[in-house]
Parts: structure tokens; C-alpha cells; sequence
């Protein structure tokens, strides 16, 4: 009971946090000081994005898929610190794409989660202000812009994500796609992910993603979105 | 040019493969998937044909893509669905339908099991969409490997004894996240006699070319 309580706790201060890496107190038979990642708890219930995304979907790609991608992450980790103990180089580098596809899934769904919101909190109003003009002046329309996200998600041949990123340098916007859990870093930051693997969608729609590709605008968080870009 | 490739029928039913393998993923993945990469590489191939004839060097360059991860698409599930046979059929039994390859996979792996175990490693680190695969290098000694493909690469250089399709589609309406399970079950329904046979033969009865 007691260790329950603390996760729970432990998981609602992390909901401040993207990153979701943290220090905590040592707890029983862990000898690391240094933080794990969890699964930070989403802001609404698993049947709020319905009917653009079922219950059943957001319930397995939650508290499953995401769960996995923290738990591998986590275990990764670890053997890295055990090779950097060990000053084991090979093994660091070894490690390195299960540090990406782990984390970057960490990552990914932490920002897509964040990214979404059920109509009755926001969901799919447009953006307004500076974000709302950055898009008009890249895309031409916010429907313009949709139409281009949409067809960007349709030619991933693949699992991957399409986003909405903006270039740390020129702070322009623009759309790109990342292959599996690569995250977007370096010269872009993350502004709007959309999951395009098929576990986001398929117990709905199968293989009709472009019906998922068009319903989930209706779930967008334009708030966060704004709030990303800078 | 239009409707060059067509959808190969499956050699049995719909839910032959049942319980591994349910009768509606093996619809959906028959008649929508892979009907999709054949409606897209006919597209591709159209197209190529116009650009060639027009001297539309960098369009042919666009398409190579497209006519790789469509190509691809319809050799893996052609492959795929010839090297699966009906649930309990004698096919599945690898004593009796592939002796041969058999006794090459006890003598690079040790065992069976140490085969599955290794193979089944190899789909469960797949990071993305992708293909499991058996395959002989060429040459008279033909050494086996298990190898990966990822989104719809096909394996061109080598001869695909089998596959294992590990797109999400090709197990989630089933097994969820549980990719595991689905893992173990695919070998109730591997059909060692097609296996055995392009292990000795190389891919044959097949328009694929390979």
C-alpha cells in the first residue's frame, strides 16, 4: 500500500515535467539515487477522445505500449551505468539504439498525450495569436496546413510519427516525419506529434488511417501547441 | 499497363490458421493490406512507364521509393502466405514436412527450439515495422541465417525460406501490445513443407522472381 501511495504521488509531481526523469528518495533494495522515468498520468479520462479514438485504444496504448517504452528505457539505463561503471565504451555505444527507440517513445507519447484534449477541454479549437499567423504565413490555412500533416502521416511507410516543428535557429515552422520512436532533437523542437504507428489507431480503424488521420484534429490541444512554440 | 499484379487467392481459408491467427486479421491482411501495396506498385509502375517515356529522369528517381516499399509489400505477403499452412495440418509439422532443413538447423542452431528461441529474439528486438526472416545464402555450402527487414524490404540477395510479418496489423486486432504471444503461436502455423522446399530449390511457382 505504501509503495502504491508513493507512485502515485511520485507520478503526479512528474506531470510537471516532459522529461519525467527525476530524483526520489532510495526505496527498498535500490541502491541508485538517481530518478527512474515513469508513466506520467494522463489529464483525462481514456474514453475522453471518443469517438476520434476509442477508450480501448488510449487504455492499451497508455498503460501498455507507453508502460513498455518507460520500463525498456529504464532497463537500458541501467545497463548503460553498469558499462559506464565498467568504463565499457563498446558497450555504451552498443546500447545507444535502445536508448533512442526507448526514450524517444518515452518522449514521443509524453508530448502526444500532452498535445491532445477532449472536446470539452479545448479539444480541436483553432489556434489563435502568433502560432495561428506563423501557420497561416507557412501554410496558407490552418486547413492547408491540416491537409499537408495528413498527406505526411499517409506516406510514412512504416511505423513513425509526423510533427509540427519549429528550427531553433530560424524559428520557422514546418512538417517532418521521424522513422519508429526517433524523437525530435537537435535543430527542431517538438511543437505537435501525431502518432502514426499502427497501435494508435488500428482496434478503430484497421487499416483506414486516413479516417484516423482526419477525426483526430477534432482532439487536438491547440494550447499546448501554442504554449511549445516560441 | 494498369492492373499488372493482381492479388495472389491465400491456398486455404480465411480462418484455416485459427486459433494463431484469427480469420478476421487474415481477411483484413489478404484483401485490404495487400490488395493496398499491389493498387500502389501498379500506380508506381504506370507512372514509371509515362516517365520513361517522357525522359523524366527525376521522377523515375521519385518512384524508386514508392516501387521498393510497394514491391516490397507484395513479395513479403506473397511469401508470407505460402510459407503459413491451415492449423494442425501435417505442413506444420517440421519432422515430417522439412527433413532436410531440419537437420541444416539442428546443425547451425542445435536444436529447434534454440532456432525459435533465436528467431523469435530477433522479432521481438525489431524496433518498428518489419519482417523476421529465414534465409540461405547463396552458393553450394548456403549457410542459414535469421535476418530483418524493416517496413516492407523485401530479401533480394538471399533465397526466403520463410517469413514472419511483424507489423502491428499482422497481429493487433488479436494480441494487442502482446506481440510475444503472437510470436510463439506463428510457429503452429509455419508451413515447413514450402520451407523445406525453397530451402533445396530457391522460390519457386512464383512470378515474384526470386
Amino acid at each position: 500500500m505504501a509503495a502504491s501511495l508513493f507512485r502515485t504521488s511520485t507520478r503526479s509531481v512528474l506531470r510537471a515535467g516532459a522529461s519525467s526523469v527525476t530524483p526520489r528518495a532510495g526505496v527498498a533494495g535500490l541502491t541508485f539515487a538517481r530518478g527512474k522515468a515513469t508513466l506520467p498520468d494522463l489529464s483525462y479520462d481514456y474514453g475522453a477522445l471518443e469517438p476520434s479514438i476509442s477508450g480501448k485504444i488510449m487504455e492499451l496504448h497508455h498503460k501498455n505500449h507507453h508502460q513498455t517504452y518507460v520500463n525498456s528505457y529504464n532497463a537500458a539505463i541501467e545497463q548503460v551505468q553498469e558499462a559506464q561503471a565498467k568504463e565499457d565504451i563498446a558497450a555504451q555505444i552498443s546500447l545507444k539504439p535502445l536508448i533512442n527507440f526507448h526514450g524517444g517513445g518515452h518522449i514521443n507519447h509524453t508530448l502526444f498525450w500532452e498535445n491532445l484534449a477532449p472536446k470539452s477541454a479545448g479539444g480541436g479549437e483553432p489556434p489563435s495569436g502568433a502560432l495561428a499567423s506563423a501557420i497561416d504565413g507557412s501554410f496558407g490555412s490552418l486547413n492547408e496546413f491540416q491537409s499537408k500533416m495528413n498527406a505526411a502521416l499517409a506516406g510514412i511507410q512504416g511505423s513513425g510519427w509526423a510533427w509540427l516543428v519549429q528550427d531553433k535557429q530560424t524559428g520557422a515552422i514546418g512538417i517532418k516525419t521521424y522513422a519508429n520512436q526517433d524523437p525530435v532533437v537537435g535543430q527542431f523542437k517538438p511543437l505537435l506529434g501525431i502518432d502514426a504507428w499502427e497501435h494508435a489507431y488500428y482496434l478503430q480503424y484497421q487499416n483506414r488511417k486516413a479516417e484516423y488521420f482526419g477525426a483526430i484534429w477534432d482532439v487536438i490541444n491547440w494550447k499546448t501547441v501554442e504554449k511549445r512554440f516560441s | 499497363m494498369a492492373g499488372k499484379f493482381t492479388l495472389p487467392p491465400l491456398p486455404y481459408a480465411y480462418d484455416a490458421l485459427e486459433p494463431s491467427i484469427s480469420k478476421q486479421i487474415m481477411e483484413i491482411h489478404h484483401q485490404k493490406h495487400h490488395q493496398t501495396y499491389i493498387t500502389n506498385l501498379n500506380a508506381a509502375l504506370d507512372a514509371q512507364a509515362n516517365a520513361l517515356q517522357t525522359n523524366n529522369v527525376p521522377q523515375l528517381i521519385n518512384l524508386q521509393q514508392k516501387i521498393k516499399f510497394n514491391g516490397g509489400g507484395h513479395i513479403n505477403h506473397s511469401l508470407f502466405w505460402a510459407n503459413l499452412a491451415p492449423y494442425g495440418s501435417d505442413y506444420t509439422n517440421i519432422a515430417r514436412s522439412a527433413p532436410g532443413l531440419k537437420a541444416a538447423i539442428e546443425a547451425q542452431w542445435g536444436s529447434v527450439k534454440q532456432f525459435i528461441d533465436a528467431f523469435n529474439g530477433v522479432l521481438l528486438g525489431l524496433q518498428g515495422s518489419g519482417w523476421g526472416w529465414l534465409v540461405r545464402n547463396p552458393g553450394e555450402e548456403g549457410k542459414l541465417a535469421i535476418v530483418s527487414t524493416k517496413d516492407q524490404d523485401p530479401v533480394t540477395e538471399q533465397v526466403p525460406v520463410f517469413g514472419v510479418d511483424m507489423w502491428e496489423h499482422a497481429y493487433y486486432l488479436q494480441y494487442t501490445n502482446n506481440k510475444a504471444s503472437y510470436a510463439t503461436e506463428i510457429w503452429k502455423v509455419i508451413n515447413w513443407k514450402i520451407a523445406e522446399e525453397r530451402f533445396t530449390g530457391g522460390v519457386v511457382g512464383s512470378s515474384l522472381k526470386l
